[in-house]
């Protein structure tokens, strides 16, 4: 489904990715782990359009994608989550909800994906009047999962979700990010917990100054050789 | 000691002004809580559209509803043409800069009004009854501008809470990458901003026109009030603007009763001086 | 003796014997537009202080109305002369520059919204000006009493030559200050502060003594230039001398020039007034008003064009000549 073939993509005259190349086929639930600095967000970023790549290739369901705006990769079913998590806060859950379908597509199918984001998230429906930015942790997060919802896409990018929350708030989260992924949606997450996520995914890649070092099947990478790679670095 | 009346009669002359000033320091902020960038040349588009105004009315007689929705058209045609023209291509240089440029376009401006229809002040007549109440004369064509006006900011409170393209716009400003992932084209909004923008202009400029006479300095005069609002109410927040516009037009009026219409320019300014030592971020700090 | 010291030299010396080469008609107003790049470029210079860190003020027609204007009131009314006149401007420039830019700086006022606070000290300088109209003349301004005959005292002078060496020491001076401050530490905090506040702040950098005291500095030098243009043109005004329009014009200038040079806003200066010459003799008064509309159109197509200024443009050029020298 999604594809990146020797991407190089930086800011400015710092690269922070160097001939990346990884592959997430539909259906599927990817992980993307590394230490601080990695290149991780980077790798998001590039995908989603908010950073043109400066070399390499990147197509989505058979089309290019590599330096296509933002707006119009959305457009194309890739929904990203960002880092921070993002949502408006000043704007109510629902009008951020409402944010999220912007995209004529999606505001036809509007009813249908609100109803889908509330069943998933039954809290986003008790505080539709609530002023976003007063939510805790938690709750923001699953707004700006729903959110990405809205938008009706087929790949959905998730960058660093359990950051910054209770570890107990992290594993209702991945919970949550399980039954997404079971509705059908294919995922490729960015994460720091890595022993938390091994158990959500398929796939792993370890990603580390720019470069991709490993890559495996979840069960096979869920020892401790990996898991401490990715943390600390070789 | 200064007879009530006449104080009473500054304060709601006041009030009717600042309804108008805060139709500029809305537009104003609400492109630069957008966008970003201060239109320093804001004013001086009111300018242009009010002298649209003066030749449709009181040249070409066509009547005053007329002049007003020219102007308003005038307008979002003119915010959409600063925008393409002058904003778009210097979006990403330098503060100093882009200020530059809405500065050159304030020369441009006030230059080339004075070498179309030079200096003259320029002002619409229109047959409007004279108003008592209780004692004291009002202006019907102030209170006819308050009231529109208060329509006009009713009508964009609505347009920003309840449209998409108005949540939207909201949202580019709280978070403008993130908008951008939700399929928003920025451009778009940023035309859709800077029309509503101008139009505001154009509104303003139909209301000012009937109270005042317009000349290509008309920016010079109602220019750096409307800058004070906009740091008085912080840059960006349209309720603080909106608050901050009835406090300046009141001490102004006031001040202009009691001393003198420029002792009133420079009490507001005191009034603003010490207002950025108590609340540097603006009366209503910006939240979020 | 490098190439770059011995163009200056010979620079200083024509500068220097110019009021002296016979030009006829034209040598009175030769000097008389010298005589202003110079003051110009000093306020420039001044200004470039601050805007080189980011510090973006549309408002120093403040600066140049507080100084011009208390100088040629305290003359006009109490005789004080200009010398100490000017100190005493200097002093209210000072008291100024701290009450804006102290909450400006402790309370992160920046960017566009600097320049805003700016704008708008600048033009409530200039309305204050109008609105005391009893002392200062209003909007018509306020000539300089004339002391009758030469005087230093008076900083009077039938022979605009002395003006005119007067004017380049100034200039001089401005330069040397410049070059003060680009070797002082000075510099190097502000540009830590101009990155990054809050990291500036942890090294232990006093953010709003560096802020504060590069706003002071420029304002007293801006005021001082200030004091120069009215005794030189013994007339004071306050649209040229304050509000928004002044304030334009020297930022403009200087980016015009180039901001971060000593001589970018000399050579910025010396452009954008003799645009400004060139265009006024074009016109004259046949098309009152053409001239500065495309003096206003002409800015605008620079800043989308030129966005780093002349210098910058010329250096930009330069390098990518360079790599092509520099092969293999």
């Amino acid at each position: 489904m999604l594809e990146l073939r020797n991407v190089t993509a930086g800011y400015g005259a710092f690269t922070a990715l160097w001939d990346v190349s990884l592959r997430v086929d539909a259906g599927e639930a990817v992980a993307v782990v590394g230490p601080n600095g990695a290149g991780k967000t980077t790798l998001l970023r590039v995908i989603s359009g908010l950073i043109a790549p400066g070399s390499g290739e990147l197509t989505f369901e058979g089309h290019a994608i590599g330096g296509r705006p933002a707006y119009e990769i959305v457009g194309r079913g890739i929904a990203h989550v960002p880092e921070g998590r993002r949502i408006f806060p000043a704007l109510s859950v629902a009008d951020n909800l409402k944010m999220g379908a912007f995209l004529p597509a999606a505001r036809r199918k509007f009813a249908e994906s609100l109803a889908r984001v509330h069943a998933l998230f039954p809290v986003l429906a008790e505080r539709q009047k609530q002023r976003a930015g007063s939510l805790s942790g938690g709750e923001q997060q699953m707004l700006a999962v729903g959110r990405a919802l809205m938008s009706g896409p087929r790949l959905i990018l998730l960058d660093e979700p359990s950051m910054g929350l209770a570890p107990v708030m992290v594993l209702r989260l991945f919970d949550l990010i399980r039954r997404v992924r079971q509705e059908g949606y294919t995922i490729l997450v960015v994460e720091q917990n890595v022993r938390q996520v091994l158990k959500l995914v398929d796939r792993a890649y370890l990603l580390e100054v720019g470069r991709i070092k490993m890559e495996g099947r979840a069960e096979a990478l869920a020892d401790q050789d990996f898991v401490r790679k990715a943390y600390v670095g070789l | 000691m200064i007879d009530p009346l006449f104080l009473a009669e500054a304060a709601v002359n006041g009030l009717l002004l600042g309804g108008v000033l805060a139709l500029l320091a809305l537009g104003l902020n609400l492109i630069f809580g957008v966008i970003d960038i201060v239109w320093i040349a804001y004013v001086d588009l009111v300018m242009i559209c009010m002298y649209a105004v003066y030749f449709i009315v009181q040249v070409y007689g066509w009547p005053i509803w007329a002049g007003g929705l020219a102007s308003v058209a005038l307008g979002a045609v003119l915010g959409l043409g600063v925008h393409l023209l002058i904003i778009s291509p210097i979006l990403t240089s330098a503060p100093v800069n882009q200020l530059l440029a809405t500065g050159g376009l304030l020369f441009f401006l006030q230059s080339f009004a004075t070498f179309l229809w030079t200096t003259d002040h320029r002002s619409v007549r229109l047959a409007l009854p004279r108003l008592e109440l209780f004692d004291m004369p009002i202006s019907v064509a102030r209170l006819v501008a308050f009231t529109l006006s208060i329509l006009v900011m009713l009508g964009l409170y609505l347009f920003l809470t309840r449209t998409y393209i108005g949540t939207a716009i909201r949202a580019v400003s709280q978070d403008r990458e993130a908008m951008a992932l939700m399929g928003a084209n920025p451009q778009r909004v940023y035309l859709v901003t800077s029309a509503v923008g101008g139009a505001m202009a154009g509104v303003a400029a139909a209301l000012l026109i009937i109270q005042y006479a317009v000349h290509p300095f008309f920016g010079a005069a109602f220019g750096p009030i409307t800058f004070m609002i906009c740091v008085l109410g912080g840059l960006g927040n349209m309720v603080g603007a909106f608050v901050a516009s009835f406090i300046m037009s009141e001490v102004i009026a006031i001040s202009g009763v009691i001393w003198s219409t420029e002792m009133g320019y420079v009490i507001a300014f005191v009034v603003f001086i010490v207002m950025i030592f108590i609340r540097p971020g603006g009366i209503l700090a910006r939240r979020g | 003796m490098t190439p770059a010291r011995a163009l200056g030299l010979l620079v200083l010396a024509v500068l220097a014997v110019t009021p002296f080469v016979p030009m006829g008609v034209m040598g009175e107003y030769t000097i008389h537009v010298l005589v202003q790049i110079f003051i110009w470029s000093f306020i420039g210079g001044a200004w470039s202080l601050m805007g080189r860190f980011g510090l973006t003020s549309l408002g120093h027609g403040a600066f140049l109305g507080l100084g011009a204007y208390t100088t040629t009131l305290l003359w006009n009314f109490f005789g004080l002369t200009p010398w100490l006149g000017a100190i005493v401007a200097v002093a209210v420039t000072a008291v100024f520059a701290v009450i804006v830019a102290y909450p400006c700086s402790r309370f992160q006022v920046r960017g566009h919204y600097f320049a805003l606070v700016t704008l708008a000290v600048g033009e409530v300088v200039r309305l204050l000006i109008i609105a005391e109209r009893d002392w200062t003349g209003g909007s018509l301004g306020v000539t300089v009493k004339p002391a009758g005959d030469d005087s230093l005292l008076a900083l009077q002078f039938a022979d605009r030559r002395v003006f005119y060496y007067g004017a380049l020491a100034l200039w001089l001076a401005g330069l040397a200050v410049w070059w003060r401050v680009d070797r002082s530490m000075a510099r190097s905090a502000m540009e830590a502060i101009g990155e990054d506040e809050t990291a500036a702040a942890s090294v232990g950098i006093h953010v709003t003594r560096f802020k504060v005291g590069i706003t002071v500095l420029s304002a007293v030098l801006t005021a001082i230039g200030g004091v120069a243009y009215a005794q030189y043109i013994s007339y004071v005004n306050p649209d040229t001398l304050a509000g928004i329009g002044v304030s334009l014009r020297i930022v403009f200038a200087v980016v015009l020039g180039g901001m971060y040079s000593m001589l970018g806003p000399t050579v910025g200066t010396a452009l954008t007034i003799a645009l400004s010459e060139y265009l006024r003799v074009l016109f004259g008064v046949k098309f009152i008003g053409m001239a500065e509309t495309i003096y206003g159109l002409l800015l605008i197509l620079f800043i989308i064009f030129l966005p780093s200024g002349i210098y910058g443009t010329v250096r930009q050029l330069v390098r990518r000549r360079r790599p092509a020298a520099a092969s293999a």
